[in-house]
């Protein structure tokens, strides 16, 4: 039986237990459900939860240790000379056990009898239905392969009994203690505060997620190439991947090109958001009529609400070119990708950015202290450059800071207007490349898992991760401490 | 030398070009918020040299009427002033005069205090920068000095000038807010509520700083105590609903008021 | 020396001074003033601005690809093409030769002798090499025509479209251009002629993935990204209600509801490429989902959304009111019960805002998808969510990067279909907060 057809039965079984302990609260009392704790259907609830968190828990256990379990019972038989040959071949047997396995599971009893035999023609046999192998498997490959499938068929067995009968007794012992004196309602809101607590922790998990996946991936990676020559490595040269190849033969993993195009391009992006989103912010919060407000202020913000890959794409065939033959004229070469092209497309993504946080930073500088300038005869430039802004500085580095993160870990546009050559340039009218833009060309296409060019996109994922994490809370802690200072 | 002080003296007096000594004089001032009507026909005469309080109940447009004199009701986009209010026979309602120099010459002083979040010297310094009244950092250092003299703080604070504003006590915070209101020079002081948020003992000492600030200028204070009008000013003025009820000398007003609102409220009948 | 000192001495600077100098200072103020408002409206105009420049950009160069050239011909299906036998098979239908039958119509059309080979396959390329499959899919649909003249719209090649657009240079010397004099001739008596003409491009929201621009078209990356859509809205939609109610009313002031709240702050800024090596890392490499599926799409996506529900809904849950939940507790209600029965009722429009401006995030994330493989040549409709799909955002990145010219008008119409989901999607959220915003 199926894991999908258990966990339906599970549930359905719930059902049958949620009538149950709606009717047997009820007959509890002869229909006077006010004589009961709770309402008759928390009582259906608490069998219901009886019924079907504890089986689906077995469940969940039972998934994810089994497959550890089979495996090493699978390799505890395999020949001396696989156990003793490297890791790799180990790992290459089990995996080949496993496509034989996923194909025997479709034959025939009688079928998977004959294989038994070593005369059969296996391969042909499991070409015949879809499963396609590379050599003819060895026999002892083909007599793992129906172990791991009748431990496999005989574990899934068990935990479908164990699983129903853990479901039915539980269900039992709920429907029993269903009574007018349970109270059915604190036990079934105890439960559901524990599944809100448990949805909030998803946010903790994915943080925990993202470190330890990138971490493991890059570990593996500098296992590979020493983390001082990925760190500090001026060539970026990691050639492509050859399949199967995992040594260190091809390519240099420099860090520095690409962090020196994703800083360079941040730079010009905020060189172009800060003024005109703090000018913008300024003119909306002091100036601007509500009217006017109204309109502008949604029109600048569709800039958020605009996906970079339009951007980039704007970029691409528009911007790019027009940057080119307008340097053309002033004599300039600028290369249609180039630092500049993605710098400014990618500051006009961040000037929403920087004006909306900027807005509310400057909104909440208390009106008192414009009074007070005003009252002495500032006029409101005056005001606003000596008085607002200075108070709101922290606030809005805060905001800076947030938006020099995004720009940081900014793909889109990178990828399709900064360029793909990694180079160490202080001409923005250069191409250069960016941490994001590598990440993406090492990981499309097809993959090697193994090989150091696809391990590398990780190491700087966690270069990217680190980065920005440290932008994000330190601007967060900024913009924190501002918003208690005048609350 | 002298003689430079006397004629200085003699062309304010001049300017002045009243002999009464009115500095201020308001005639049938209307204050208008959207549709509603906050000030009717206000009409006064308020003298140099010294304070005048206005007293009423909350919400019956005396600080309204405070904000007029400097115009601080124009940063208010739904407010409308109709009227005439002058300075020095000045019409400060004339198009072509200058708000900013306005409000150069009419200092104001708030309810909370509101030191900018600066060194308590820029604090100081922030008008007479403003207005370019410093030509080097030596007159700059003698405007902050003399000011935060004049406004007793000098004392206090002269060993950390580079200290936050902020970080001062209330009732320092409010002297600091009127040595930097000193600062610019001004004619008129408006002081709104500007012991409503101190202790009795910081209110004290702000009372007598007004007491003494009165012999060089023209000091308007709005308060909510009565005791506090008795003791600072010398004449006052009662509003009630958006109507100046009555006005004249501080001792009339409260041992022989001629309006029975005024009577009901200084009697602590409303209010 | 005393006078100077007296207490008017500042006044005195300001009196002091000369009518002139003040005017003066007081002209350069408002100068300065003047200045700064400028500004900042230029600050204004320049973000509306590149605002308009986009938008008509796009416009320009993606309004032509809702429309497609296509000769309308009569084919002739006669019996002769499918086979010997009667009724033909099955195969004799799918292996019949439906190219010559198409370039058998095109030839009557336009005068062209079959005989002669070079004008013959200079005619046939005046075709989408889509054809044949067009003429199978009618003959499958109603084996009844064989036999018959039927009228048929078949796809024109690429070139041929460039020139009914007028995107074509005639003026280039005829050996560097894509279509000879020749060529151009027959073209245009078919365009005088009337079978050849533009039709509204159905094959851009039903085709899948193609070399040849012509038969490319978003409807397989429309699938995908609906399967997607559907998957944020199953995962992120329950996970981040329920984040946000334990955090805005039961949640205790510890030391994990921080680390929970710093968590979802810090990843609503975490760049959305990280969240794609998470998916890789996790969803495709530890637990096998297969690599392109809509389902490690929905799910990465749906992390990313969370935190911006979770922000939402916590938004609207905390502009409830106390005074409501006091008064459900007041009549005996547990806090479960006032917050289900009152709170979250009331807090609806909020979250259903939150969640549609989410969605339209996801919808135009791009980066995280490109690292799951959804970069992928999808020609079939996936029919599950673990089928091989792409997304919307991610055709247009391959069709922005695909070398051929035709997919440029092409990548602009893909745009401007995923602008006009957007701007249905905000609207719809604009209108629900103005409609059901409360004030309390």
């Amino acid at each position: 039986m199926s894991t999908t057809i258990l966990v339906l039965i599970i549930l359905a079984l719930g059902v049958v237990g949620w009538v149950l302990g709606n009717w047997r609260a009820r007959t509890s009392v002869n229909g006077k459900t006010s004589a009961l704790h709770s309402r008759p259907g928390y009582y259906g609830a608490y069998v219901l939860l009886w019924t079907t968190l504890p089986a689906l828990l077995l469940l969940i256990l039972w998934s994810a240790i089994s497959p550890t379990v089979v495996s090493s019972m699978v390799s505890s038989r395999l020949p001396e000379t696989v156990l003793a040959g490297p890791e790799q071949t180990r790992a290459l047997t089990m995996s080949t056990i496993g496509m034989i396995e996923k194909g025997l599971s479709r034959l025939s009893s009688e079928e998977l009898d004959k294989t038994a035999d070593p005369a059969t023609d296996v391969k042909a046999l499991l070409l015949s239905k879809g499963v396609p192998l590379a050599v003819n498997p060895e026999p002892f490959a083909v007599d793992a392969a129906r172990f791991q499938l009748a431990v496999k068929n005989s574990s899934q067995l068990l935990l479908t009994a164990s699983a129903l009968g853990l479901s039915l007794f539980c269900m039992a012992f709920g429907f029993f203690q269903v009574g007018p004196k349970l109270r059915s309602r604190n036990a079934v809101e105890s439960v559901a505060l524990a599944g809100l607590l448990g949805c909030s922790m998803v946010a903790i998990l994915t943080t925990l997620g993202i470190v330890l996946s990138m971490l493991f991936e890059s570990i593996h990676f500098f296992s590979m190439v020493p983390i001082t020559d990925f760190l500090f490595g001026t060539v970026w040269d990691p050639r492509f991947s050859a399949a199967g190849a995992t040594n260190e033969a091809g390519g240099q993993f420099g860090l520095l090109p690409l962090l020196w195009g994703t800083l360079y391009i941040s730079l010009v992006a905020l060189l172009v958001a800060v003024p005109v989103g703090l000018f913008s912010a300024v003119y909306m919060s002091e100036y601007a009529s509500s009217k006017i407000r109204l309109t502008t202020k949604p029109l600048l913000e569709i800039l958020a609400g605009i996906p970079t890959i339009v951007y980039g794409f704007f970029a691409l065939i528009t911007f790019g070119p027009l940057l080119r033959d307008a340097g053309a004229l002033a004599g300039l070469s600028i290369s249609a990708t180039s630092v500049l092209t993605a710098g400014l497309i990618m500051g006009v993504m961040l000037i929403p950015f920087v004006s909306s946080l900027s807005d509310d930073i400057i909104n909440a500088v208390p009106q008192s202290l414009r009074e007070g300038s005003y009252g002495l005869g500032a006029t409101q430039s005056e005001t606003i450059k000596r008085v607002i802004l200075p108070a709101a500085l922290p606030g809005i580095v805060g905001a800076i800071l947030l938006a020099a993160s995004r720009a940081i870990g900014e793909t889109m546009i990178v990828v399709l207007a900064a360029g793909i050559a990694p180079n160490l340039t202080l001409n923005p009218f250069e191409p250069v490349t960016t941490i994001t833009v590598k990440i993406v060309s090492q990981l499309t296409g097809d993959l090697e898992f193994n090989s150091p060019q696809t391990l590398v996109a990780f190491a700087l994922g966690l270069t990217l991760f680190v980065f920005t994490l440290a932008l994000n809370i330190y601007a967060l802690y900024i913009v924190r401490k501002y918003r208690e200072q005048y609350e | 030398m002298l003689n430079v002080q006397t004629s200085e003296i003699e062309n304010r007096a001049v300017k002045l070009g009243t002999t009464d000594g009115t500095k201020v004089h308001a005639k049938d001032v209307n204050v208008y918020y959207g549709d509603k009507r906050a000030l009717f026909d206000v009409t006064v005469n308020i003298p140099d040299r010294s304070v005048t309080a206005f007293i009423g109940p909350s919400g019956c447009g005396k600080s309204t009427f405070l904000r007029c004199i400097n115009r601080m009701n124009d940063t208010i986009p739904i407010c409308r002033v109709t009227g005439k209010i002058t300075i020095d026979n000045e019409d400060i309602y004339d198009p072509s005069l200058d708000v900013v120099q306005l409000r150069a010459r009419v200092g104001m002083v708030f309810q909370k205090p509101n030191p900018f979040p600066k060194s308590i010297y820029e604090n100081v310094a922030y008008g007479p920068r403003i207005h370019g009244l410093a030509g080097t950092k030596a007159e700059l250092d003698h405007i902050v000095q003399t000011s935060l003299e004049k406004a007793a703080l000098w004392k206090e604070v002269k060993d950390r000038l580079n200290d936050p504003g902020t970080g001062l006590s209330g009732g320092q915070q409010q002297r600091l807010c009127i040595a930097r209101a000193v600062a610019v020079g001004p004619e008129v002081i408006l002081m709104d509520e500007p012991c409503s948020a101190l202790d009795p003992i910081a209110t004290a000492k702000v009372e007598e700083l007004i007491d003494e600030l009165k012999q060089n200028f023209c000091i308007i204070i709005v308060t909510h105590s009565m005791q506090q009008a008795a003791r600072v000013s010398q004449r006052t003025a009662f509003f009630h609903l958006g109507i100046l009820v009555e006005e004249g000398a501080t001792n009339d007003i409260f041992t022989n008021p001629t309006d029975k609102r005024t009577q009901d409220y200084i009697t602590g009948r409303f209010g | 020396m005393t006078v100077e000192t007296a207490p008017m001495a500042t006044g005195t600077l300001i009196a002091s001074r000369s009518k002139q100098d003040i005017q003066a200072r007081i002209a350069k103020r408002y100068a300065a003033e003047r200045r700064f408002r400028a500004y900042g409206v230029s600050a204004i105009l320049f973000g509306i601005l590149f605002l308009v420049a986009l938008f008509s950009t796009i416009l320009v160069r993606g309004y032509s690809a809702f429309t497609q050239s296509a000769f309308t011909l009569d084919v002739n299906l006669d019996a002769g093409a499918f086979g010997s036998s009667s009724p033909p098979t099955e195969s004799d239908l799918l292996m019949a030769d439906y190219t010559k039958l198409a370039n058998r119509a095109l030839f009557q059309v336009l005068g062209v002798d079959p005989a002669n080979r070079a004008d013959a396959k200079a005619a046939a390329a005046l075709l989408s090499a889509n054809a044949d499959t067009q003429i199978r899919k009618a003959v499958l649909a109603d084996p009844s025509l064989i036999g018959k003249s039927v009228q048929l719209t078949l796809l024109a090649h690429g070139n041929v479209d460039s020139l009914m657009k007028g995107q074509f240079d005639r003026n280039i010397p005829e050996g560097r251009r894509q279509l000879s004099d020749k060529q151009l001739a027959w073209l245009d008596k078919a365009a005088e002629a009337g079978f050849l003409a533009k039709h509204f491009n159905t094959g851009l929201f039903t085709y899948g993935a193609s070399s040849k621009p012509e038969t490319a078209g978003v409807g397989v990356a429309l699938v995908g990204s609906l399967y997607m859509m559907l998957i944020v809205l199953l995962f992120a939609v329950p996970l981040g209600v329920a984040a946000a109610v334990y955090l805005e009313e039961f949640a205790p002031k510890n030391f994990l509801t921080d680390t929970i709240e710093v968590n979802i702050n810090n990843l609503a800024a975490v760049p959305s490429i990280v969240f794609g090596l998470l998916g890789l890392a996790i969803f495709i490499n530890f637990m096998g989902i297969p690599r392109s599926a809509s389902l490690v799409g929905g799910l990465v996506l749906a992390l990313m959304t969370l935190p911006t529900i979770i922000i939402a809904t916590r938004a609207a849950i905390s502009a409830v009111p106390p005074s409501i939940r006091e008064a459900a507790l007041g009549v005996g209600a547990s806090k479960m019960q006032s917050i289900t029965h009152h709170v979250l009722p009331l807090a609806v429009p909020g979250i259903l805002t939150g969640t549609i401006i989410g969605l339209a995030k996801a919808l135009g994330e791009t980066a995280p998808l490109l690292m799951i493989g959804m970069v992928a040549f999808v020609v079939e409709y996936p029919k599950t969510p673990i089928d091989a799909a792409t997304a919307l955002p991610v055709q247009i990145y391959m069709w922005a990067t695909a070398a051929e010219r035709g997919f440029v008008e092409r990548t602009a119409g893909a745009t401007l279909i995923l602008l006009a989901f957007l701007v249905c999607m905000n609207v719809t959220a604009v209108i629900l907060r103005r409609r059901y915003e409360r004030r309390w």
